[in-house]
């Protein structure tokens, strides 16, 4: 039998409706919040090196958080996002994937970008914005790319990287497809994870990206982290369905939903998506479940809009400890040695902060460069007459008048 | 050489860039076994297999989205957008995502591998929302280029120029010429620069400028006014973004006149730049105010498109007006 509309050839003679949260998905739990596996839960096969660096990763970022808010506000930087609450989330995630995988984030995911080894003199030289910046000052602090670590740089309008994450990964695919069958010819080596907020799954980009994967079968890891808010507004008055996961189903994509706080969890499914993603060449989608513990960023101000019990209720389920408390009951922890390094890393933080914060802001030419490859003759016009009109005037623009040549 | 339509010699440009890269990729609405609803990708999925040359869902953000990311990745991305009207949806990701992926990381990555092919342009009864020129909304975008051909051999040769360049370039075709512009093509490969005008004829009393399938109205006007006496210089953009003011400013020099002529409407149409900046280049040298022959600033009609476009009797009377002042 043909079947032109694409359907499930199912013939009903019942008038029933099916009811929007049929579904009821489940959410995948492993660790309990005082560290322990859970009945019935089976932790995923992890080493003590890649646990290790899970969780130095997740401490480095909440101490460099927790400095740079403070740096915020006192004025030294313009702004800043913290990652408070979903650091297993970002962490494990991206831990469960090859080194040179691609990483597309939307802003919160420093941890992924740090645990590919993104140096802290390279945060502070993005959030001073100053010549070292890979991205040449001209994005505002957060913004953080790599080419070298495979980790796009960040763009501030939400859900665009969806259908891009679509895009670079049928590339990656590209070179594994039979010509002639269109199957697979072998294991896809590398796939794309593309985080994005359950806010931004609201844009038309989220829509086009997760069909379009489906439909290609591109080996995406749609990675949605539901902390609850999207700057103010609450999932409820965000969407009626059952989180973002049910929308998976919706495009036929393999989902799956876990706690975002529970490193296990989030480690053990990120796996799982990855293998089914390069053995199928098809998409996963993966909800997360975590709390943003902070502000959306350092120009919000939660008080106004969620209570203070509704605070303290997530504050004891923080994905940090609940992970270290593993790693401590494993025997690969040592609290005072724990300890100790924090302090460490609090100095490390404030003497790199005082080293980048004085070098110099980007030369006059990186606002002219990279607009193309190479400057259009308009734009060179325009160079030259800003070069003579600051050397007629250099005292109103100081950071530049002295370095033109 | 080999007579082609325009339709050709674009299948021609995507054939070789398909033969030359094994990732490259062309996609859209209907593109796939269909050859696209103009057939400009005919017989191309056949030849480079269904993993190449496909449909994608009805999705210009989408199709977008997608040849940002495929781009981003290295291969060449041939997006296909079926008609310049329905681009809009992609808007943000031509505007903030293709033309600032260079620059907003640094040149950590770059989308240079993006051609974006879409028909543009009225002549086709196609009323409101087959028939706009939205050539406009892009040049005041830095980071792309656009690229419009007026006849098949420019067609081919600018689109592999579009094709190679390192930089997101948005090719507009004119749909009204797809078949009705017929001319020697070379089948094998070559370019024509980027930024570039081009004379097409020479003359000493006023210039004429304007790209695409605009091209034939101005030089219809030229044949009248040549009738009245008066000697058009013809000049295509070819390039709106970047364009080539030097030409155009050394043409307006010697003639001293110009006029401009495109079908968009003319309030904020590209025409009004390209009068900004040659008033000011030329400005001692001109004879007479800058002409634009426009269309007006009303949505693209239809059963009164004749009165809306700027036919060669408009450009004519510009002509007259500009010789007469």
């Amino acid at each position: 039998m043909t079947n032109p509309n694409n359907i499930s050839l199912n013939i009903s003679h019942a008038l029933e409706f099916i009811d929007g949260h049929a579904l009821n998905i489940p959410t995948l739990k492993i660790l309990s919040d005082q560290g322990d596996v859970l009945d019935g839960a089976t932790a995923p096969e992890i080493d003590k090196e890649t646990a290790l660096r899970i969780y130095s990763t997740m401490r480095f970022i909440r101490l460099l958080d927790e400095r740079m808010q403070g740096a915020q506000r006192q004025g030294r930087i313009s702004f800043y996002m913290q990652c408070l609450g979903e650091e297993a989330a970002v962490t494990a995630s991206a831990a469960a994937l090859k080194e040179d995988d691609m990483i597309m984030a939307q802003y919160r995911e420093q941890a992924a970008i740090h645990y590919r080894g993104f140096s802290l003199e390279e945060f502070m030289n993005q959030l001073f914005s100053n010549e070292k910046d890979l991205g040449k000052g001209r994005q505002m602090p957060v913004h953080y790319g790599s080419k070298a670590l495979h980790y796009l740089t960040i763009s501030s309008p939400l859900g665009t990287q969806i259908p891009q994450a679509t895009g670079y990964a049928y590339g990656q695919k590209l070179k594994h497809i039979d010509k002639e069958t269109g199957e697979l010819t072998s294991e896809i080596e590398n796939v794309t994870i593309c985080y994005f907020g359950e806010g931004a799954a609201s844009e038309g980009d989220f829509h086009a990206g997760l069909n379009m994967a489906a439909v290609h079968g591109s080996p995406v890891i749609f990675y949605a982290r539901n902390n609850g808010y999207a700057i103010s507004t609450p999932a409820d008055e965000q969407f009626k369905g059952d989180g973002i996961a049910a929308r998976g189903v919706g495009y036929g994509i393999k989902t799956i939903r876990v706690d975002g706080a529970d490193a296990l969890a989030v480690y053990a499914a990120t796996q799982a998506a990855r293998k089914i993603a390069v053995e199928n060449g098809e998409p996963v989608m993966i909800e997360s479940i975590a709390y943003r513990l902070g502000a959306h960023s350092t120009s919000d101000d939660p008080s106004g809009y969620r209570t203070k019990d509704e605070e303290a209720e997530f504050k004891n389920s923080c994905p940090v400890n609940r992970f270290k408390q593993w790693l401590l009951k494993q025997d690969w922890l040592d609290e005072a040695q724990d300890d100790l390094e924090k302090e460490k890393i609090r100095e490390d933080i404030l003497a790199a902060l005082k080293v980048a914060e004085k070098v110099q802001k980007p030369a006059l030419e990186d606002l002219v460069s990279d607009v193309y490859d190479t400057p259009i003759p308009s734009l060179q016009k325009q160079y030259e007459e800003l070069k003579a009109h600051i050397k007629t005037y250099p005292d109103a623009y100081p950071v530049t008048a002295g370095r033109i040549k | 050489m080999a007579k082609m339509n325009m339709l050709h010699a674009i299948n021609s440009a995507l054939d070789i860039t398909m033969a030359e890269h094994p990732q490259a990729c062309i996609f859209g609405e209907d593109v796939g076994y269909f050859g696209g609803v103009f057939r400009a990708t005919s017989g191309l999925q056949e030849k480079y297999g269904k993993h190449r040359v496909f449909n994608t869902p009805l999705t210009e953000q989408g199709i977008l989205g997608f040849a940002n990311g495929l781009a981003a990745f290295g291969a060449p991305a041939l997006a296909e957008i079926q008609f310049a009207d329905y681009i809009f949806p992609a808007f943000d990701q031509i505007v903030n995502e293709s033309a600032k992926f260079r620059y907003r990381s640094g040149n950590e990555f770059n989308v240079g591998n993006l051609t974006v092919r879409t028909p543009y342009g009225g002549g086709i009864a196609g009323g409101l929302y087959h028939s706009q020129s939205p050539e406009a909304y892009f040049a005041h975008t830095p980071g792309l280029k656009i690229v419009v051909p007026r006849n098949p051999y420019q067609a081919k040769g600018l689109l592999r120029a579009a094709i190679k360049d390192d930089n997101p370039v948005i090719f507009f075709e004119p749909k009204r010429l797809y078949r009705a512009s017929v001319g020697e093509v070379p089948e094998e490969d070559y370019s024509i620069e980027l930024g570039k005008a081009e004379v097409i004829e020479e003359g000493s009393d006023i210039t004429l400028l304007a790209w695409g399938a605009q091209m034939e109205i101005i030089e219809q006007a030229a044949q009248k006014a040549a009738e009245a006496g008066i000697s058009c210089e013809i000049i295509d953009l070819r390039s709106i973004l970047p364009w080539d003011v030097e030409t155009v400013a050394k043409s307006v020099i010697k003639t001293g006149r110009l006029v401009v002529s495109h079908e968009a409407p003319i309030t904020n149409g590209f025409g009004a730049e390209i009068a900004a900046t040659i008033q000011k280049e030329c400005f001692l040298h001109l004879e007479s105010p800058i002409e634009r022959v426009c269309g007006l600033d009303t949505p693209y009609p239809l059963a009164l498109e004749k009165e809306y476009v700027p036919d060669a009797l408009k450009v004519f009377a510009a002509i007259k007006r500009s010789m007469e002042f």
